[in-house]
């Protein structure tokens, strides 16, 4: 037989019990949790002891900072000076300098259009238009401000192009298209339709079988034993085409994760409100399905970023390729790991900004998935 | 008591099934079906799982392929043509067993999405409808949640209003109740009869006994595939003519 002290619904809220809030109480309970936990700890601790000093003392307190030849590298540590000498090389490969305000108002215009787009409190419709201006017009005035030849801009051939810009110019138009096609060859698979369904099958079969290196050296040098200078494209969009295939073919597999996971109601529920296929398929289920694998489309997105390095064995010089370029000059001898890291920097810095906003965008997006 | 329903049926046929048979492979699921649906009737079918019932109401809009027979609904014969399914699924609206909203919109896109997408009709004047049939499952002030923050009465009352948005002339019920709380079938039925009261045509296959005796113009008792016994509530239910039926009735009456 139960009392009751109080009439239904009128008990209070009591605050939690004093031992389970705190500083205190979050250190004990995540970091000294028992014995194997208190090792670990104490050990982790003893790590980061052992190896931030050294680091620091390389890279920062016993580092070159000035000067603009190698005779001033004369501490122990990092010589940063080479860096700063290569810097214009590391961002923009060969690009004429006089001609590098191009690749920068790039930047520029590109950063300004897309930072209302992280912002709530921009309406939809502003929105739609700056995402259809970087979609659409963007690539365009790229086009003509990187290879010029119109508007009184003098044209820079693609062999000139490297560095960080061009892993930008790889990467991002391997994400921007590979998505689309991945989608559309994923939705293809899933057809009923025999021929359009054995295409897509044997299309990502194709392209996931084979390495993105065998990729590039057909795009650069078997694709020339084939068709005549004259008709064939400039290397650089060869490989780019390349890219773009090779990663649509990952892309579509993770899509159709995402298709398969979404339940047979929802396909039924459109249905049955009379949505045709296109329209059941752009309103209801990809917005479930690529939200749902949006860890496995940007891990492809970071993929594809990280293997524009690759572009080297066929003479591209990315950033990476750029960096090992320098480390070779024979006037710059012995600085590959201020190269290595200054690259390793940079393509981390772009990696783990794509993740964190796949994580943001998550959350964002996350409106309970209870069907 | 069961006196109330009975009431003068229209004459204009708008369900017709002629000889249907269904198959699954090499598994034969219905089994010369044979029904026509009055203007304004309602139909309560039952049956034991997998008598497929659910599989028949599906056929009338076209998320199951029937592969031999006809069935025509409002004057369109449903065959391999998208347009004519496209039409029948404007006209007919369905609501399932697990309520399938879509999650990732709001209850208020839930409702609009169709009319706007596939009616073309004005955003606003959508708003207006959605918030109409919201008011009418008595949940107006959930419009802005998503379906996740819903109960599951709540989400089925949600679903009902959603195809009621696309002013159907039919409702097909798919065990509306049968995925629910006892303490939420009661509020979905409700609104199912007020729905049945207003003149709907209906097609329900349901195991609430007790909303078939009150609502039902016709129930229709299937067992293997076949239609076994149709006819009025009181006679269905107080003088069931086949054995299998009686069996049926006894077991889920009986206790």
């Amino acid at each position: 037989m139960t009392t009751q002290k109080y009439p239904v619904g009128q008990h209070p809220n009591l605050p939690p019990p004093n031992n389970t809030v705190g500083v205190l109480f979050w250190l004990k309970e995540n970091m000294f949790n028992g014995v194997l936990n208190s090792i670990l700890t104490l050990f982790s601790f003893y790590v980061i002891i052992t190896l931030l000093p050294p680091l620091l003392k390389w890279a920062i307190i016993y580092a070159d900072w000035t000067g603009d030849s190698k005779d001033a590298c004369t501490k122990d540590g990092a010589c940063w000076v080479f860096i700063r000498v290569w810097f214009d090389q590391l961002l923009y490969g060969r690009y004429p300098s006089d001609s590098i305000w191009r690749i920068n108002l790039s930047y520029v215009i590109a950063i300004v259009a897309a930072i209302p787009l992280f912002f709530s409190a921009v309406p939809k419709k502003i929105k739609l238009v700056l995402a259809a201006f970087l979609l659409v017009v963007y690539p365009i005035i790229c086009f003509y401000l990187y290879y010029g030849g119109g508007f009184g801009l003098e044209v820079v051939e693609t062999p000139r192009w490297g560095g960080l810009f061009l892993t930008l110019v790889i990467a991002v138009s391997g994400i921007v298209l590979s998505l689309p096609l991945g989608i559309l060859l994923a939705l293809g698979r899933r057809s009923n339709m025999p021929v359009i369904k054995s295409f897509c099958v044997v299309f990502i079969e194709f392209w996931r079988g084979i390495p993105l290196i065998t990729v590039l050296f057909m795009a650069s040098v078997m694709f020339p034993l084939f068709v005549p200078e004259s008709l064939s494209p400039d290397k650089l969009l060869r490989v780019l085409v390349g890219v773009i295939l090779f990663s649509s073919a990952y892309m579509a597999e993770v899509v159709r994760g995402g298709l398969q996971a979404i339940p047979k109601g929802q396909y039924e529920a459109a249905a049955a409100l009379g949505l045709n296929y296109p329209k059941s398929m752009i309103l209801i289920i990809l917005p479930q399905a690529l939200k749902m694998v949006i860890p496995g489309i940007v891990n492809t997105f970071i993929g594809l970023f990280k293997d524009t390095t690759l572009v080297l064995i066929i003479g591209l010089f990315d950033l990476l390729g750029m960096a090992q370029l320098a480390a070779t000059n024979p006037n710059w001898l012995g600085f590959t790991v201020e190269g290595y890291v200054f690259a390793a920097v940079g393509f981390f810095v772009f990696c783990f900004s794509m993740s964190s906003y796949s994580q943001h965008l998550e959350r964002v997006l996350n409106t309970g998935h209870r069907n | 008591m069961t006196e109330s329903n009975q009431r003068e049926l229209s004459d204009e046929i708008v369900i017709r099934i002629n000889q249907m048979h269904k198959w699954y492979g090499e598994f034969h699921v219905l089994k010369d079906i044979n029904l026509e649906v009055t203007k304004g009737e309602r139909i309560v079918i039952c049956g034991p799982s997998g008598s497929g019932k659910s599989t028949m109401i599906r056929c009338i809009n076209r998320l199951e392929e029937h592969q031999q027979g006809q069935i025509i609904v409002n004057g369109t014969e449903l065959t391999n043509d998208v347009k004519n399914i496209e039409e029948v699924r404007r006209e007919v609206g369905m609501c399932f067993q697990h309520f399938n909203l879509f999650p990732h919109l709001t209850i208020l896109e839930n409702l609009t999405l169709a009319p706007m997408w596939v009616r073309k009709v004005p955003k606003s004047e959508a708003e207006a409808t959605a918030m109409h049939y919201l008011e009418r499952v008595k949940i107006p002030d959930q419009a802005n949640k998503y379906p996740g923050q819903l109960s599951g009465g709540q989400q089925q009352r949600v679903a009902i209003a959603r195809s009621l948005c696309m002013k159907p002339e039919i409702m097909l019920f798919d065990e509306p109740t049968s995925a629910l709380d006892p303490e939420m079938i009661a509020e979905v039925l409700d609104v199912m009869t007020t729905l049945a009261e207003e003149g709907m045509t209906m097609l329900c296959v349901t195991h609430e006994m007790g909303f078939a005796k009150k609502v039902a113009d016709r129930v229709i008792f299937m067992d293997a595939g076949q239609v076994i016994e149709q006819n009025t509530p009181t006679e269905f239910f107080e003088n069931p003519q086949n054995e299998r039926t009686q069996l049926f009735l006894s077991q889920i009456l009986g206790h």
